[in-house]
């Protein structure tokens, strides 16, 4: 029924691969933020969670992600800088006018950048990656958790950075704007890409896509923002008890 | 009504072209856009001047003949047709209307606004058919097909291979047209029977022809005079990964 020869890294095994690889790296997305959250329960919690994640099959879970998150990009780059080459080669000549149709188009200034998007949000990655996981850990110092435990203050190292410098919680902040841009057009797109989207579906596709972008962003966009605004009661070297200390200071703010 | 045209102007395949500006008097509302170039046309051969070359045909929507790109827009402003179908009512008066021939490296250019769409062609000649033999015709009720299944084939069915879809794209893809003819064959039975090939062949001639890759900005559809779904381009991919996943 198949004749081998007709099976070449085709333009759709590229969207494939591209759809595959986005949704995987938005899935690691959400596991982050739920685990970021902890930040808000205290040293202890958000800690003992880090130290989880780092010793949780005597490490070998961490080490098998990390290969994987770095395999998800770099196919996920190739295959979209690609789709993005055969662009220019496939429309020599531009249009004297360009507009657009209006409609049932989805073409809008994310669906455009996706590229640029794209290469912002890799150099967030290398700086976020230089300052958190290739920190100087011994510096920071351990932490003895309730179990007798002593675990990196990988909490004194976050809390830490975001309260010293506003300039810092800024770069995220921007760094995040561009998140929500690229996953506005990123996350149905790559539905479509894997070919799951149906005539029935497609327009809810659409919308939750966009939805989960927003939700995904503004969490990590407030994450940063929330630890400097609690700076006073978000110390790095306070107890379990921090969170209600934070509370206590954050929700009047909130209130006026 | 008067307007104000700036028609690509072009002598031939590897000569440079250009924009050229021209005005036209007298155009009735109701007319038809390509009534108004016939009338240009008319005025510049007593001019003595060379017409411009453009395609039509049936000029009812229903051959895929006909295909420019007015002020930016495949098929011009109005949607769900085609531009045979544009009238100049949907101007203004005066308005200054910029014509371009469909721009892309698979649709070699000919001369002014008529392009070579023939890559179309060598795509359909690689699985845009049936090529089983189905033996005398049998009774039209023989085999059952579901009513939405029989609706969603006919509407894939409906392209008329205008390429509108690769002049709208901003990559220049023809993921639109493959999807809609793959689709069109596999929601129903008679098109089941080779549906693995026709979907790796017709691709591989796709990514030959010097398409673009698909990047689903859905602006194809925007331009479809048929209006055909972006949700065909997804079903080509879920049909050649069902190829792929079988050729294990």
């Amino acid at each position: 029924m198949i004749n081998p020869k007709d099976i070449h890294i085709s333009s759709v095994i590229k969207k494939l691969l591209t759809g595959i690889t986005g949704l995987s790296l938005v899935m690691f997305l959400i596991a982050h933020l739920i685990g970021n959250l902890t930040l808000f329960a205290g040293p202890e919690v958000f800690n003992a969670y880090a130290q989880f994640l780092h010793h949780f099959m005597h490490g070998m879970f961490i080490r098998f992600a990390e290969i994987g998150l770095l395999g998800m990009f770099l196919i996920h780059i190739w295959s979209a800088v690609s789709v993005q080459m055969s662009k220019k080669k496939a429309r020599p000549s531009r249009y004297a006018v360009e507009a657009d149709a209006g409609g049932a188009s989805k073409k809008t200034f994310h669906s455009l950048n996706m590229l640029v998007s794209g290469g912002i949000i890799l150099l967030f990655v290398l700086v976020h990656l230089n300052h958190f996981k290739y920190a100087d850990h011994e510096a920071i110092g351990t932490m003895r958790l309730s179990n007798g435990v002593e675990a990196f203050n990988a909490y004194k190292l976050v809390v830490g950075s975001f309260q010293a410098n506003f300039g810092y919680v800024l770069f995220y902040m921007l760094a995040m704007a561009v998140l929500c841009s690229h996953l506005m057009h990123g996350i149905w797109s790559a539905f479509q890409s894997i070919g799951f989207t149906r005539p029935s579906t497609l327009p809810y596709l659409n919308l939750a896509g966009k939805a989960i972008a927003i939700a995904l962003a503004l969490g990590f966009f407030l994450l940063p923002l929330l630890i400097f605004m609690m700076r006073g009661t978000f110390d790095p070297n306070l107890g379990p008890e921090t969170i209600r200390h934070a509370a206590n200071h954050f929700l009047p703010l909130l209130a006026g | 009504m008067k307007v104000n045209l700036r028609i690509w102007r072009q002598p031939g395949p590897h000569a440079p072209g250009r924009l050229v500006d021209y005005s036209i008097d007298g155009i009735d509302p109701s007319q038809s856009f390509l009534e108004m170039l016939d009338a240009l046309n008319e005025k510049l051969i007593k001019e003595g001047k060379e017409p411009v070359a453009f395609e039509s045909d049936c000029r009812e929507g229903i051959c895929g003949n006909c295909g420019l790109v007015i002020n930016g827009v495949a098929h011009g402003p109005k949607a769900a047709c085609t531009t045979c179908e544009v009238r100049m009512r949907q101007f203004e008066d005066g308005q200054t209307i910029t014509v371009e021939p469909f721009r892309a490296k698979a649709f070699p250019m000919i001369k002014d606004l008529v392009v070579n769409r023939s890559a179309f062609d060598r795509i359909m000649s690689k699985g845009g058919f049936v090529a089983v033999n189905s033996g005398s015709a049998q009774d039209a009720n023989l085999q059952p097909i579901h009513k939405d299944d029989a609706e969603h084939a006919m509407d894939a069915a409906a392209c008329i291979g205008c390429g509108a879809c690769v002049a709208a794209c901003p990559n220049a893809s023809a993921s639109l047209f493959v999807g809609a003819k793959v689709s069109q064959y596999t929601w129903l039975p008679q098109g089941k029977v080779e549906r693995h090939g026709r979907v790796l062949k017709m691709v591989k001639q796709m990514d030959a022809e010097g398409f673009g890759d698909c990047s689903n900005h859905a602006e194809c559809e925007a331009a479809c005079p048929k209006e055909i779904s972006v949700s065909n381009i997804s079903r080509m991919r879920r049909e050649y990964t069902k190829a792929l996943l079988a050729g294990v």
